[in-house]
């Protein structure tokens, strides 16, 4: 199948190679090129992205596993390379990690690597997540109680999950040695303090930097518009937006609710390109609503900020959270939101 | 026991003989003693000779002293208190003045730790065992020795590790004592003596001692007597050495790990230290610094902005299995960063340096900023890059987002990056894509001299590729913001240029073995440097007539200019661009001497350069490429003549710019042809209203 291709790669590349082709060397170098093509980039927005397609899993991934991704609120972030991170390491990187969080949480109490805790740290690899072959493979990490009976065998609760994946996170690689391993995205759902005691021990660990990824409003549009235009053979939530008005004392939300047939109609209205999705297309698809919206309520929704956006797709709140509903897009979504890591982390 | 034992009662026969002998130095009469014995406890001779006469006579009651212990206490003798009294005060006196000498303080250990005297006796001699500057290893493998014994008490044995710490860096070797470990380790299970014990280890582990049947131990005795400070500090260590075997996280407060293991000898050590070194400063204090330098608020992430110093053992530790062989070699032998305090010593193992697990923390480490500028590692670049290049950017968000205080915050996180470009003499690609990211919305204001600062350090690069990014954004902000703002860019662009030169001229002359990062010919570079000062030309062209020719301003324009002008000759390379016009005449013009005199030095340099220039060419065709263009030299012609008409000449606007005589007669000045010379220049002429009014005949 083909894979979801990142935005304007095709121009992008070319500038890359043209580039390389006078400045051949140090790395950090090349770096800096790109990120201030970045930026000449970013003033005329040229994106054209692929509409997600269907079944873009490949055959090898496990769907209990992707079944676990899905229904979750992730909170997401952007991450920097890890340096000299090993797939090979996983299980000693798990009694390293739990006997760091063991240490974390009585602080100044030492703990012995591979003792038994009441906590469980687990390393796996999650097999096809990725976008194209060069994506690294993504790994989960998960934090599980152990059950205090002995007599319960079985696995405890799990406390906090947490994730690193890259799809098609191919402008990224280039940028870096093989020390490294590129993956851009990291997702964790559970307490922000496991969160913070896991960011530390990988920051401290493989030399990484966590930032909080947000998601403003115009790619919470875009967000909206890829995903409306997905084909679903049923849906399973209406589409809905959320604005916010700031005004004291209390802010105002307004939520809009479509019927996902009627969003997908608009959306077929405004769209041309054949399987692709470009920005006049997705400014039209906002504009359609806004006005609709004004002709009932006498509210101008484009002065107002956008904060979140679901649909049955997934749903995205510009705090950089997000829900994956249907796991036929998973990839397609992750494509997206590693784009939007890659470009903070620029 | 009994040889030995001998060999001291004809020691001290000889000692007492010797006493009645007249002037001896101390010296011989160490060296004297030294003969008969057979053993080697008078091997060492460290006197301060500079008091060595002076003392000689107290030297001597020190030796009837010493011998007197060394013999033990005299069983009938009625007055025993008293002997033992005097000599204890000599003992004790000598001690804390001079200090005592390796062979008796070796003999004193001895008799303190043998319980051949009470426990009050041996704490006093315990107390004074002070050395002039050195003990020998020997003898604290000695006296631990006797510990084994159990004839001294368990205050003694306190006292005893109280002193070892505190005398720990005046033992001249300590290879005997760490194959001691494991007799040290097991003391542990004395709870009066594990804090002290613990504090000896702290010093003693190498990583070789961590193993993981002492870890357990470790773990057993906190478990048993829970957190415990000194418990701490050695397992925090433990986990340095093997990180693969132990996991502690430090309170964040900071704490002291060794209470007054030292105290009893404070002022004794420093006399020492004084002794041994001169003047010396406040040697380290032993505390496991977690945020010792910031003083940590930060909650959502536990850390401060800068990592602390951690060397990065951590991830190549582990996966023993396919260590390579460099990784084996690298680890065993290599220095970890908490050791590395001095030049010499970053000298020393440069080549076998334990790089922190954190690149960001070398920002406050000077001695590994000159590691990583000498050792051009692309992965510690990358690792810098992308660190520093995430933390500028969400600290400067929060900056917009948050309080007065977040912000100082950030302006010291950028002072301390501005700092180390200026210590590495290179700027950081990261804060150049930080600029990018961040001028278009700068205010101007918020960090201005920080922002500045980074846009002086901005890497060489092709200006016209920079400019829409960069300069483009400055100049809106120049032109719209006040005279003061419109000064410090031009002193920063200044820097910028100079920092550029430099790192040209250094290029150009290092190509062979450095190739330049920006694969381009000198032409091309001569380029872009020819477009920023292009660039400060217009910028200051167009400031002048904004800000009415204010004199102010045209002294940072000049100043400019004035590095603008010798670059042929100060850096060696190939490049002269004149000064704009609009800046010409209004420094011509000027109604303030000293721009008048900077224009006239500032032509000075220039003629100097376009000779050296023109000489250079003639001599050399190869450089041709770079021929000046004629219109230079043109231009710089046309400015002089201008200039000496107008100085000189009294013929102002006649060559050079040519103005109609007509319209400067309209102008109403009567002698509009000397009124601008020399004489009668009006930058000149409060030098002369001030000579008139100092001639007397005025």
């Amino acid at each position: 199948m083909d894979p979801y291709i990142a935005p304007g790669s095709t121009p992008r590349q070319s500038a890359t190679s043209g580039l390389k082709d006078c400045f051949i060397g140090t790395t950090p170098l090349q770096k800096r090129l790109e990120s201030v093509r970045k930026q000449v980039s970013v003033l005329p927005t040229p994106p054209r992205r692929k509409i997600p397609q269907c079944s873009q899993l490949q055959e090898d991934v496990d769907p209990q596993k992707v079944a676990f991704l899905l229904h979750k609120q992730w909170t997401l972030y952007s991450l920097t390379p890890l340096y000299k991170f090993s797939y090979t390491n996983l299980k000693e990187y798990s009694r390293l990690l739990s006997a760091f969080i063991a240490a974390e949480k009585q602080k100044g109490l030492a703990v012995e690597v591979g003792e038994d805790f009441n906590i469980k740290v687990i390393f796996s690899t999650l097999v096809g997540i990725k976008g194209t072959q060069r994506d690294p493979e993504a790994f989960l990490v998960q934090i599980l109680s152990k059950s205090q009976l002995p007599s319960q065998n079985r696995e405890g609760k799990v406390l906090w999950t947490g994730w690193f994946c890259s799809v098609c996170g191919d402008s990224l690689l280039e940028t870096v040695s093989e020390d490294f391993t590129c993956l851009p995205l990291f997702l964790a759902n559970g307490t922000e303090s496991n969160t913070a005691i896991i960011r530390t021990w990988f920051q401290k660990t493989f030399d990484c930097y966590f930032s909080p990824l947000a998601i403003n409003a115009f790619n919470l549009s875009w967000m909206a518009a890829m995903w409306t235009a997905c084909k679903m053979d049923r849906y399973m939530a209406t589409t809905e937006f959320f604005w916010s008005v700031p005004c004291s004392p209390q802010s105002l939300d307004i939520s809009y609710a479509i019927h996902p047939e009627d969003a997908k109609a608009l959306w077929d209205s405004v769209h041309k390109t054949p399987g692709e999705v470009i920005q006049e297309e997705v400014d039209l698809f906002m504009d359609c609503l806004y006005s609709h919206f004004h002709r009932h309520f006498k509210i101008h929704l484009s002065a107002t900020r956008l904060v979140r956006v679901s649909t049955s797709v997934a749903s995205a709140h510009t705090d950089g959270k997000i829900k994956i509903l249907c796991h036929k897009y998973l990839i397609g979504v992750l494509a997206y939101l590693t784009e939007l890591a890659i470009f903070q982390i620029e | 026991m009994s040889p030995q034992k001998r060999v001291k009662n004809s020691q001290a026969q000889k000692r007492t003989s010797q006493g009645r002998d007249t002037f001896q130095t101390s010296l011989s009469a160490w060296k004297v003693k030294e003969k008969p014995s057979d053993s080697n406890i008078w091997k060492q001779n460290n006197p301060v000779e500079a008091h060595e006469h002076v003392d000689d006579e107290a030297e001597d009651i020190l030796q009837i002293a010493v011998g007197y212990f060394e013999k033990g206490p005299i069983k009938t003798s009625r007055s025993k208190d008293k002997i033992l009294e005097k000599h204890l005060k000599t003992v004790e006196n000598v001690a804390w003045k001079n200090g005592l000498a390796p062979e008796a303080i070796d003999i004193l250990l001895n008799v303190a730790l043998s319980g051949k005297f009470g426990t009050a006796v041996n704490t006093r001699i315990l107390k004074c065992m002070i050395p002039t500057t050195l003990v020998s290893e020997e003898s604290v493998v000695k006296a631990i020795s006797w510990l084994c014994v159990g004839k001294c008490s368990g205050n003694t044995k306190v006292l005893f590790y109280r002193w070892l710490v505190a005398m720990f860096d005046f033992i001249d070797q300590k290879e005997q004592i760490n194959l001691l470990y494991g007799f040290f380790f097991a003391s542990l299970q004395d709870d009066a003596l594990c804090p002290y014990v613990c504090h000896l280890l702290y010093l003693l582990t190498k990583k070789d001692n961590v193993k993981p049947f002492r870890v357990r131990k470790l773990l057993d005795l906190q478990a048993k007597m829970g957190m415990q400070p000194h418990l701490q500090a050695l397992l925090s260590l433990y986990k340095f050495f093997a990180p693969t075997l132990i996991s502690v996280s430090l309170p964040i407060r900071k704490k002291i790990y060794f209470k007054n293991s030292k105290d009893l000898w404070d002022s004794a050590v420093l006399a020492v230290r004084l002794r041994n070194h001169g003047p010396f400063s406040e040697p380290l204090k032993l505390t496991l610094s977690p945020a010792d330098l910031h003083p940590l608020k930060r909650k959502w992430n536990s850390h401060s902005v800068i990592p602390r110093l951690n060397s990065g053992n951590y991830a190549k530790g582990q996966g023993k299995k396919e260590m390579s062989l460099s990784d084996h070699l690298s680890c065993n032998r290599s220095l970890p960063l908490e050791q590395l305090q001095s030049f010499p010593l970053l000298l020393k193992n440069i080549h076998c340096l334990e790089l922190p697990s954190q690149m960001g923390s070398v920002l406050n480490n000077s001695l590994l900023l000159h590691y990583i500028n000498c050792v051009r590692d692309e992965s510690l670049l990358l690792r810098l890059y992308h660190w520093l290049s995430q933390i500028l950017q969400e600290e400067c968000i929060w900056y917009k987002v948050n309080d007065y205080e977040h912000g100082k915050e950030f302006t010291n996180f950028l002072d301390t990056v501005i700092r180390a470009e200026c210590f590495l003499q290179e700027g950081f690609y990261s804060c150049e894509a930080f600029l990018y990211k961040s001028i278009p919305l700068w205010d101007g204001l918020c960090c201005r001299s920080q922002f500045l600062q980074l846009v002086s350090w901005i890497p060489f690069s092709s200006f016209s590729e920079v400019k829409p990014l960069l300069f483009d954004h400055l100049a809106q902000l120049f032109f719209t913001s006040t005279i003061y703002f419109k000064c410090s860019v031009l002193q920063s662009l200044k820097e910028l240029l100079q920092n550029w030169l430099l790192w040209l001229s250094m290029d150009v002359h290092m190509k062979p073995t450095m190739s330049s990062p920006l694969e381009t010919t000198l032409g091309e570079s001569m380029n872009s440097v020819s477009a920023l000062i292009h660039y400060v030309g217009w910028l200051s062209t167009t400031a002048m007539r904004l800000e009415n020719n204010s004199t102010f301003l045209l002294h940072f324009i000049l100043d400019f200019f004035e590095k603008v002008c010798d670059i042929y000759i100060n850096h060696d390379l190939p490049l002269v661009v004149l000064l704009p016009p609009g800046i010409f005449y209004s420094s011509l013009l000027s109604l303030d001497t000293s721009i008048v005199n900077q224009l006239c030095y500032i032509m000075y340099r220039y003629h100097k350069n376009l000779i050296a220039a023109k000489k250079n060419e003639l001599v050399q065709k190869a450089r041709s490429e770079f021929s000046f263009s004629s219109k230079t030299c043109q231009q710089f012609n046309h400015y002089l003549t201008t200039m000496v008409g107008c100085l000189w000449t009294s013929k102002p606007f006649e060559k050079g710019i040519y103005i109609d005589p007509k319209i400067l007669e309209k102008t109403g000045v009567v002698q509009f042809k000397n009124s601008l010379n020399i004489v009668h220049h009006p930058s000149l002429l409060s030098y002369a209203a001030s000579f008139l009014l100092q001639c007397p005949e005025a």
